[in-house]
């Protein structure tokens, strides 16, 4: 359009600290529209939970790399279980100011881990309506969540149900567990 | 049991996660939506709905007395970024009849990383829709647009805002 597009790309910009703080209400409520605009693309509380993981998987892809470079000298995780702490901890606490509540696995099926959070950030002004019962807007956490986990290496399924507040389902793909337990026997 | 030690101010969240939500939001409509002027129409119109609610929260926060002529206002949406969007626009370039000026920025939470498609979007299209709801529920009219954009390759970015009338009766919310 123009001809003198501007200098410096993104990339010969020094990477920004992460301090910087906006208003919880500019953003609840930025949240807010992105859900509306999600539930007026779609017919059914399925469609409208993928749209809004579809969006929080484009955040996470971009966090990922965002938050190994700064957080931990960039020097990605190989471990299973220090990949999701890695979410539970460092993620969260830089993304929404506190770490998630707890990390458990599942008794009865080794590829699924929950990771729990009291009281998502993200719902704290989302009251959801009762014909939506199951609906949860945390999903786009869950889609955070998923692309983190995927793009570093660990391919899983997240998704995000109502239980002890809100619990993220991350069921990882068989071929991620043998690889880790491949890692153990060494 | 996990620590909860917060590091954040519990009204406030980090900017990242704002401009990559933001991002995120951007570049699903412009997927799902053929037309660029559509987008912005759309961004436009979801800055309005935020702004229409925020200025709510604004009076409020601020306790603002009801504001007598541009200037006021002026000095009040600046006040606004700062609490919203933790950062500053100057305002200058007022026209010699006092209806009209420009908020003029070099650096906003919303453009961050942003490289953009050579399409005609606004991308910050929520900004001016966000400032004319906010006015319109305190009977302003005003009309907002962009001058210069830096992700355009300008040197800063220079918004331009416009009186236009006083509402006399306040229009029901949400409404065009």
């Amino acid at each position: 359009m123009s001809s003198s597009r501007s200098k410096s790309s993104i990339l010969d910009k020094p990477l920004s600290k992460g301090k910087g703080e906006v208003s919880l209400a500019l953003y609840a409520l930025l949240f807010s529209e992105i859900v509306q605009y999600c539930q007026n693309r779609s017919h059914s509380i399925q469609e409208l939970q993928n749209k809004l993981s579809e969006i929080g998987q484009d955040v996470g892809t971009r966090l990922l790399d965002l938050y190994f470079v700064r957080e931990r000298n960039s020097k990605r995780e190989i471990k299973l279980l220090n990949m999701l702490l890695f979410v539970k901890s460092t993620l969260w606490k830089v993304l929404f100011g506190k770490e998630a509540d707890k990390l458990e696995h599942a008794n009865d099926d080794e590829k699924t881990y929950y990771i729990i959070e009291k009281d998502a950030l993200i719902n704290k002004f989302i009251s959801v309506p009762k014909d939506k019962g199951s609906l949860n807007c945390a999903t786009f956490n869950a889609g955070i969540i998923e692309a983190v986990l995927t793009k570093g290496g660990f391919p899983a399924k997240v998704t995000a149900h109502w239980h002890k507040g809100t619990t993220y389902m991350v069921k990882f793909d068989d071929s991620v567990i043998t690889r880790d337990k491949s890692l153990d026997d060494r | 049991m996990s620590r909860q030690t917060s590091r954040l101010d519990a009204k406030k969240v980090n900017s990242e996660l704002l401009t990559l939500t933001y991002g995120a939001l951007v570049s699903q409509m412009l997927k799902e939506t053929e037309n660029v002027e559509d987008v912005n129409k759309q961004l436009e119109r979801i800055g309005y709905n935020m702004g229409v609610r925020l200025i709510e929260d604004f009076l409020a926060r601020t306790t603002s007395n009801r504001c007598l002529e541009m200037r006021e206002t002026a000095d009040k949406i600046q006040q606004a970024f700062k609490l919203y969007l933790s950062m500053q626009p100057t305002v200058t370039s007022w026209s010699s009849s006092g209806d009209e000026f420009s908020l003029v920025w070099d650096q906003c939470p919303l453009s961050e990383w942003v490289e953009m498609p050579n399409n005609g979007l606004k991308y910050c299209a929520l900004i001016p829709g966000a400032i004319r709801g906010a006015l319109q529920m305190v009977q302003l009219d005003v009309q907002c647009w962009f001058v210069q954009d830096q992700l355009k390759g300008d040197a800063v970015t220079e918004l331009r805002v416009k009186y236009i009338k006083r509402l006399e009766d306040a229009v029901p919310a949400g409404e065009d």
